[in-house]
């Protein structure tokens, strides 16, 4: 058996690598690949309390982090996709206006 | 003792893909260590007897979501990351470790406070003499059930994502 806090610890372990991959990476992908990277630290933590708390609610919201993590996978690289066709980069710098 | 072993093993392959992806260049690495981070959590969640969820993680993470990014990276060619020099290296290189340090610190202290410490979790519930904590069968009833809406919802919001996604991706005539 596991401590509680352990899971928390790691949760906020991997939300910080997400934080900080978002904030030093400059490919617009990477940035992507950071924000699930947080997601998924946030659902470590649900899962882990809603075993504490002997409640299923807790699984329930990761599945409903998980539909929105993946809508929002796929608009976001629809929108990469459409970026790059303009910029012809995937580096976040050059990307300064917000006309295609 | 068993749980806390695994729990370590997985928890050091998962921080080590989390770091491997601020490490790497390349964003098709990236990637994959992602792929390694999502494994790893798919097993700490059956430790933890939610194993609907790790079936998830699975399925929807490790398996679509990130074939969607590795596609999306090799349809663009994605090459190396390219630098644009204006930030400070002596920020990335104190400040990623401390900011990953400092916010394990804080968890570690205010579940130290709160008392979570001591509470050991994990392992399969059983009651009413069944496994039932966390396997598709309890988490569907519960879906169905008490989430009917929410969950009717979300067919909807998937519906509009892949409506803006075939209008966005589209090539402007």
């Amino acid at each position: 058996m596991v401590p509680l806090s352990y899971y928390l610890v790691l949760s906020a372990i991997l939300f910080a690598c997400g934080v900080a991959g978002f904030l030093i990476k400059r490919n617009i992908i990477t940035l992507f690949l950071s924000i699930e990277l947080m997601l998924n630290g946030v659902n470590l933590s649900f899962i882990a309390f809603a075993a504490q708390l002997k409640s299923l609610d807790g699984h329930i919201f990761v599945f409903f982090v998980m539909v929105v993590a993946a809508a929002e996978a796929a608009v976001g690289l629809a929108i990469i996709i459409a970026v790059f066709r303009t910029r012809e980069s995937l580096n976040v710098d050059r990307v300064n206006l917000l006309k295609l | 003792m068993l749980h806390l072993l695994l729990f370590f093993i997985f928890a050091a392959i998962c921080v080590a893909g989390a770091i491997n992806l601020l490490a790497q260049k390349h964003p098709i690495n990236s990637a994959l260590s992602l792929i390694v981070v999502m494994g790893s959590l798919a097993v700490l969640y059956l430790l933890l007897g939610a194993e609907f969820v790790a079936a998830l993680q699975l399925i929807v993470y490790a398996g679509a979501v990130m074939v969607l990014f590795v596609f999306v990276i090799m349809l663009l060619n994605a090459g190396v990351e390219e630098r644009t020099e204006h930030g400070s290296r002596v920020a990335i290189v104190l400040g990623v470790p401390g900011l990953i340090i400092g916010l394990g610190i804080v968890a570690w202290v205010v579940s130290h406070l709160a008392g979570l410490d001591k509470i050991a979790i994990g392992g399969p519930t059983i009651m009413n003499g069944a496994e039932v904590f966390g396997n598709p069968q309890a988490v569907g009833r519960l879906l169905f059930l008490d989430y009917l809406l929410p969950f009717e919802v979300t067919s909807i919001l998937i519906l509009i994502a892949i409506m803006g996604a075939v209008v966005l991706a589209r090539r402007e005539e």
